[in-house]
């Protein structure tokens, strides 16, 4: 998968999955973002590297928080932005994908950003993209959220430079979670040494070990001593079938309670990719407490997709960009 | 008509002939070889001078799309002569209707002989019976469902016992559909890819309870396409039992497995899906010992469209007729299997599942027949298949030995245009 993501000479041109992509460039997205959020903070809202660049977001799959951080992080980039809510439209109509990108092509667009339900579906369309358009996938089914990861990855940095010497515990839907396997090929690549999975038995991806994670059945094991506990949410509109006891019963075992997170180190992060389901993934007064940075995570979700759009559209060379 | 066919490497091992010389074909049957037979005047000449000259190849799953006959010719031109088309046509094989269309476009033209196998349940839903008899009585030479699993037992009970008071065989793809609503081998590609996955249960499940009822209802049954170490297990262990049970793997099922869907390569989407390489070599060594009875191409030619979408939206299958032999070939070059077990695997155990007692060459037999050049090598493109579908993951592969021409009951057909 690296060679559909990196241009010849190396760089970003398709952001698609952690998976296939090297820590140098990740470590470049990361420190890009840096400068971003620096900017932010000093109230330049506009800097004009993308300006006269198109920009269409194009969500299969409802969403707020991505798709208003990647318009955003387009604007502030100055690029033009087009918002595409597929699901009313042309492929409800019979369109297959292919043709809806074909279609959205020949109005001489220069990025898509692509949420979609089905596994793949970004590297289906930076496939069948054609030169000079890049593709950065905002989430494909269960496969892969890549900016969620940078973010969360940038958000753990920010507080624990030494990712060479953290525990992070993942929790909950580990199945149906792209952000959960982009995390775990993100933080693997930047050296966590211990990274353990929490799930309940019919809720974790069979081998998943193999993608270098710990599994444990008992979250109050699995807490112990912990720098950074991540809950996911509950997919439920991906659940078929008989996958989940009450919410009673999987708060019990899996919430995050004020009890739990005494076992982990002081001081340990607490995350979540939200939308969050108080009370049945985590207490609330953990969600608003001191040791949360779940607003964080939003904030900086702004400048990472700043800085992968910088990097997959920023052209050394004035002729580049346009094919 | 009087053929002669010269001077070729007449190999049947199973019939212990392996001879250079002539084979000689009268009225679509092989009349003698070696020697002519009396006065003997033929109309046409095959020279076969360093060809080998076997019997036709047998495919216990070919689906013949939406132009039969380019299918047949596509088959011919991967050495089949027989090819036995599942019922999940479209539209699906349960009716003297659709039965009798099918044949119809095909009836003079066709470079293979077909056979059909009948739909067990109606538009293979899994719940009501088809017409089993009327299928039988016109020509079906046996019932399945095709690639749909039949999830309610007593449906699968009820189908088996009609089948054996018609005394015909049961063609099942062993799968319980509830454990099968994924797309791709339940294993650490598919969870990386975040694909649904199918695991191996679905076969070894559906297969354990189809066993069960085997043997409550005594039907002949024959498992289709098993994709799975556990299924080979639990058919050894039926037939050490004495069950009346034979099966087929698809040839692409010895070959790849479910890392070749990294990528989410669509020409690897496959019904059952690729698995685990431990599970392909368990397959492979259940063909070499017999457990196995016959290598099927699951032939499933599909339009380009087919393919061209994320990974789940594909549609299974391969067109796989044209690289069958090939891919034969190569599991003999690489010591995986020996000729004589590849040839009873494609040929005489087939024929023998389809209730025929296989001739080969031998006088009087059909004259169905593959020339095949040994020395040929070709690289696969598949834009170059006779068949429509060019949906086959093993382009730029490289294949030594060739199709050159299929004789079926005399009729030539060469294997280019």
């Amino acid at each position: 998968m690296a060679e559909l993501q990196l241009r010849p000479d190396g760089r970003l041109r398709h952001f698609l999955s952690i998976e296939g992509l090297n820590q140098p460039l990740l470590s470049e997205v990361l420190d890009t973002a840096e400068s971003f959020r620096k900017a932010a903070f000093q109230q330049v809202r506009k800097l004009p590297l993308l300006r006269g660049k198109t920009v269409i977001n194009l969500f299969f799959e409802p969403s707020t928080r991505t798709r208003t951080t990647f318009e955003l992080a387009a604007r502030r980039l100055s690029a033009d932005v087009v918002n595409i809510d597929v699901a009313a439209s042309s492929t409800t109509k019979g369109e297959t994908l292919l043709d809806t990108l074909r279609t959205l092509e020949a109005m001489h667009c220069d990025l898509f950003v692509v949420r979609h339900g089905l596994s793949g579906a970004a590297h289906f369309f930076a496939q069948h993209a054609p030169e000079g358009v890049s593709v950065l996938n905002a989430g494909d089914g269960r496969h892969s959220h890549p900016t969620q990861a940078m973010l969360d990855l940038f958000t753990i940095r920010r507080h624990r430079p030494d990712l060479d010497r953290l525990k992070v515990v993942i929790v909950g839907d580990i199945l149906h979670s792209r952000v959960a396997r982009s995390q775990i090929h993100a933080l693997n690549l930047f050296g966590v040494p211990e990274i353990r999975v929490v799930a309940p038995a019919t809720l974790l991806p069979v081998d998943v070990e193999t993608m270098g994670v710990h599994i444990y059945n008992d979250f109050d094991a699995a807490i112990d001593g912990a720098d950074v506990v991540i809950m996911l949410r509950l997919q439920r509109e991906r659940m078929h079938g008989p996958l989940l006891s009450s919410k009673d019963e999987y708060f019990r075992r899996f919430g995050l309670t004020e009890k739990r997170l005494a076992r982990a180190r002081p001081n340990c992060l607490v995350m979540h990719p939200g939308p969050m389901n108080r009370g049945v993934e985590i207490e609330s007064s953990i969600a608003d407490g001191a040791q949360s940075v779940i607003l964080e995570q939003v904030s900086n979700g702004l400048a990472i997709r700043m800085a992968v759009m910088a990097m997959a559209l920023g052209s050394r060379d004035p002729g580049e960009g346009k094919a | 008509m009087n053929q002669v066919i010269r001077n070729g490497r007449l190999l049947d091992p199973a019939r212990g002939v392996d001879q250079v010389g002539d084979l000689w074909i009268s009225a679509g049957a092989i009349t003698a070889m070696g020697e002519p037979p009396g006065s003997f005047e033929p109309d046409s000449e095959f020279d076969a001078s360093s060809l080998w000259v076997m019997p036709g190849l047998v495919d216990l799953c070919a689906r013949l799309g939406a132009s039969p006959d380019q299918e047949t010719r596509a088959a011919a031109r991967g050495g089949f002569t027989t090819v036995c088309c599942p019922p999940d046509t479209g539209p699906v094989l349960d009716s003297v209707a659709v039965l009798k269309h099918l044949l119809a476009q095909t009836a003079d033209s066709s470079s293979a002989r077909i056979l059909t196998i009948g739909a067990l349940t109606s538009g293979l839903q899994g719940t009501g019976l088809a017409d089993h008899d009327t299928l039988l009585r016109n020509g079906c030479v046996g019932l399945g469902n095709g690639s749909n699993g039949i999830g309610d037992s007593h449906v699968m009970r009820s189908a088996m016992q009609t089948a054996r008071s018609l005394g015909a065989t049961v063609f099942i793809r062993p799968e319980d559909p509830s454990l099968a609503g994924g797309c791709a081998h339940d294993g650490p590609i598919a969870t990386r890819l975040g694909l649904q996955g199918i695991p191996a249960s679905a076969e070894a499940a559906g297969m354990a309870r189809d066993l069960a009822l085997i043997e409550e209802t005594g039907v002949r049954a024959h498992f289709c396409r098993l994709s799975s170490a556990v299924g080979v297990q639990l058919l050894e262990q039926a037939r050490s039992r004495g069950l009346p049970v034979t099966a087929d793997v698809a040839m692409h099922q010895l070959f790849l497995t479910e890392h070749d869907i990294s990528g989410f390569d669509a020409n690897c989407h496959t019904r059952p899906p690729l698995r685990a390489t431990s599970d392909r070599e368990a397959l492979i060594d259940a063909v070499r010992h017999g457990v196995i009875d016959a290598i099927c191409s699951d032939h499933t030619p599909l339009g380009v469209d087919a393919k061209l979408a994320p990974f789940a939206d594909t549609e299974p299958g391969i067109s796989a007729a044209e690289t069958v032999l090939g891919l034969g070939m190569r599991l003999v070059e690489d010591d995986r299997l020996d000729l004589s077990t590849l040839l009873a695997a494609l040929v005489d155990n087939p024929t023998r599942v389809l209730g025929r007692t296989p001739a080969g060459l031998s006088a009087g037999a059909p004259a169905d027949l593959v020339i095949y050049d040994p020395a040929a090598v070709w690289r696969c493109d598949p834009d170059e298949f006779i068949s429509d579908g060019h949906n086959s993951p093993f382009s730029g592969w490289e294949f030594q030995g060739q199709v050159v021409a299929t004789f079926c009951d005399g009729r030539q057909t060469p294997a280019t245009d």
